[in-house]
């Protein structure tokens, strides 16, 4: 069966947005709001951040949303059941992104089933390697028909690239330099020409951008190659500012994704 | 390439010592780790890298270390026991035989620029002496709790010429700087992680072991000048991430003869809050990297730990311990804040030597075990205790 990420790459192959939110953030049940104002926004692909003690690959803006969210007391079994709880107003894929360690406490069958019964479409892991994907968790990922999305970064050598993109599902997660979320480096490698070097040697999946897109003109640019982008950060940021989320989210959602077929910006 | 070593256990191609360790990181640091899993054991096992680091580790570090027969303390627990003086050397504890080893390392492998995280400031203050002394950048991250309860260290680093990083995310102590350390790491590729203990993702656990190791290797030349035998019947060392005592255990590991036994900090008791045993009250899971023994809650977020010393309330432990638990090689006591305070003063007052605290946690055990005369213990005595004075002074009576 396809998952909803497939079906969605499928009908639209490009300009899509996925947005990220830390449960927990702002509040204990900030999820049970935000979702739901996602869905009926321009966004198209819904992530989930499991707030962890100690997010490595993670900058400023989202370590905070993640202290927040645990003092607020959400943890993993919580943020199972909100989901649970919204999913059936939800038709948008909803990808859960946390470290492996919440997924060790929590059972690894476990994690993968109740994701399952909740209605979440795929994981992203990042600190699971490869061998131990395989050996420990693709079963349970094909078991419960859920997609698995590994990252690959500018400086991952093409081949170790295709090999995560084929064990990959849904599509597979490019960040856009060597960074933490929300950091941009200077010294940037030329993504398309990844992407293009990556789609002649065989490269099928789709491919989203993430870590450091900011504004409507860095979506603009990396659809021109990408599938789309993930938006983490300063979607967090507009969050914590904001007084008014019903208005605000899809305000922010509109603006990051009107100027996308505007061709004249660069 | 396979890291095997036939000394009772072996490492797998992915880093694992039985069901520990591995390399558990962000893609964006793969080519870094890798590039140090392709290139450490060609490296350290040069002839050329070794000549330069043993004539670094003679002349500037001082070694070999003395082993030193402690003639009242053996009297007094009817043993044999010797002091391994790693408090001896330079910057006055072993921390400098991997900060040399590994600044060496990473001079060779073409980097400028160390990264470097610090507790105490201990590993911090030897990773600045190396850089120093090799003409590297140094940057050391510390939790911003550490920087204000460790001012002297800082103020060494700083005149050693290191840059200081407060870590002002988690808890601000070790843990984080650690942390901010990888992050650091993450956002910056040309620099070298000198890690400061066997934790961390695979190749350091072996790394790090590797250039402690020297410590048991002296143990055995020395002992058999001393004794007329390699084999010591007891080898203790004190453990927060555990790399004094994976030197000191290297070379007696899977040796029947030998018991080696770790002592873990338990606070104020294993059975309070307030404890960093991590092998005794901690539970499985990944912490920087590596999958290990850690102190969590039941939904896996990583706790601060408890210990009267800085140098060994770290919530991890080095997966290498977490497999000679498991195996039966070797067997971990603790020792709490107050024996370890008594076999501190204790050390002072028999054998006028002021060990560091960290030290002190393995000398408490001797009230423990039950020692056959004539059995020769050695201690580890990691560290000096000037860093301690003031909690030594708060504690006397």
């Amino acid at each position: 069966m396809k998952t909803r990420s497939e079906i969605l790459f499928e009908k639209k192959p490009s300009n899509n947005l996925s947005v990220f939110i830390t449960a927990g953030f702002p509040n204990k049940e900030s999820l049970l709001e935000i979702i739901p104002l996602l869905e009926n926004s321009d966004c198209d692909i819904i992530e989930i951040g499991i707030p962890f003690s100690d997010p490595l690959a993670d900058g400023p803006v989202i370590q905070q949303s993640s202290a927040i969210a645990l003092n607020n007391g959400m943890n993993l079994e919580l943020l199972i059941n909100q989901v649970k709880q919204v999913r059936p107003l939800i038709s948008k894929p909803i990808i859960l992104m946390g470290y492996l360690n919440s997924l060790l406490k929590f059972g690894i069958e476990r994690f993968y089933e109740s994701c399952h019964e909740a209605g979440v479409d795929g994981l992203i892991i990042p600190d699971l390697p490869l061998h131990e994907f395989k050996n420990e968790h693709e079963l349970y990922i094909k078991k419960y028909n859920l997609d698995f999305i590994f990252l690959i970064s500018p400086t991952t050598e093409n081949k170790r690239a295709l090999e995560l993109a084929a064990n990959s599902s849904g599509f597979l997660y490019l960040v856009s330099s060597n960074s933490t979320t929300g950091n941009i480096n200077e010294n940037k490698t030329d993504l398309s020409e990844k992407v293009m070097t990556l789609k002649n040697e065989g490269l099928k999946i789709p491919v989203l951008i993430g870590f450091g897109i900011k504004t409507s003109n860095d979506f603009t640019k990396v659809c021109k190659y990408a599938n789309g982008a993930i938006i983490g950060s300063a979607f967090i940021q507009m969050i914590k500012n904001s007084n008014n989320l019903q208005k605000d989210i899809p305000q922010f959602i509109h603006n990051l994704k009107t100027k996308t077929h505007d061709h004249s910006i660069n | 390439m396979q890291a095997q070593i036939t000394k009772g256990y072996s490492i797998s191609k992915n880093g694992y010592y039985g069901n520990f360790g591995g390399a558990y990181i962000p893609e964006l640091l793969y080519n870094n780790v890798n590039e140090l899993v392709q290139n450490y054991l060609q490296l350290t096992q040069d002839p050329d890298f070794n000549k330069e680091l043993n004539l670094l580790l003679k002349d500037y570090v001082g070694r070999p270390s003395p082993l030193y027969f402690a003639k009242k303390l053996s009297k007094k627990y009817g043993a044999k026991i010797y002091l391994k003086r790693e408090d001896l050397n330079h910057t006055g504890s072993h921390k400098i035989n991997n900060a040399l080893g590994q600044a060496l390392l990473a001079k060779k492998l073409g980097k400028q620029k160390i990264i470097a995280e610090t507790g105490a400031g201990q590993h911090g203050a030897a990773a600045a002496t190396a850089c120093a002394l090799l003409g590297l950048e140094c940057t050391v991250f510390m939790g911003e709790v550490d920087i204000e309860r460790q001012a002297p260290n800082v103020s060494r680093m700083k005149m050693l010429g290191a840059k200081i990083i407060p870590a002002t995310s988690g808890t601000r102590t070790l843990k984080d700087a650690t942390n901010e350390a990888i992050r650091y790491w993450i956002n910056n590729n040309d620099s070298y992680y000198l890690i400061g203990s066997v934790v961390g993702p695979h190749p350091y656990p072996d790394l790090v072991t590797r250039f402690q190791a020297i410590i048991s290797k002296e143990i055995k030349e020395q002992l058999l000048t001393a004794e007329g035998k390699e084999d010591p019947d007891y080898v203790l060392a004190c453990i927060g991430g555990g790399s004094n005592a994976a030197g000191a255990f290297y070379n007696f590991i899977g040796n029947e003869r030998v018991k080696l036994i770790g002592i873990e900090a338990a606070g104020k008791g294993l059975n309070t809050e307030y404890t960093a045993a991590t092998l005794q009250k901690g539970s499985c899971g990944i912490i920087h990297g590596s999958k290990t023994f850690l102190m969590q809650t039941y939904d896996g977020q990583i706790t601060e730990p408890y210990s009267i010393s800085a140098g060994l309330d770290y919530p991890g432990i080095g997966p290498l311990h977490a497999h000679l638990q498991e195996t039966k090689l070797a067997r971990y006591l603790s020792a709490t804040d107050e024996e370890s305070l008594a076999a501190a003063f204790e050390l002072m007052q028999e054998e006028g030597i002021i060990p560091a605290l960290e030290s002190a946690h393995a000398f408490a055990v001797l009230k423990k075990i039950e020692f056959k005369e004539n059995e020769v213990v050695v201690i580890n005595l990691s560290g000096r205790g000037d860093k301690d004075l003031d909690t030594y002074l708060k504690h006397f009576n």
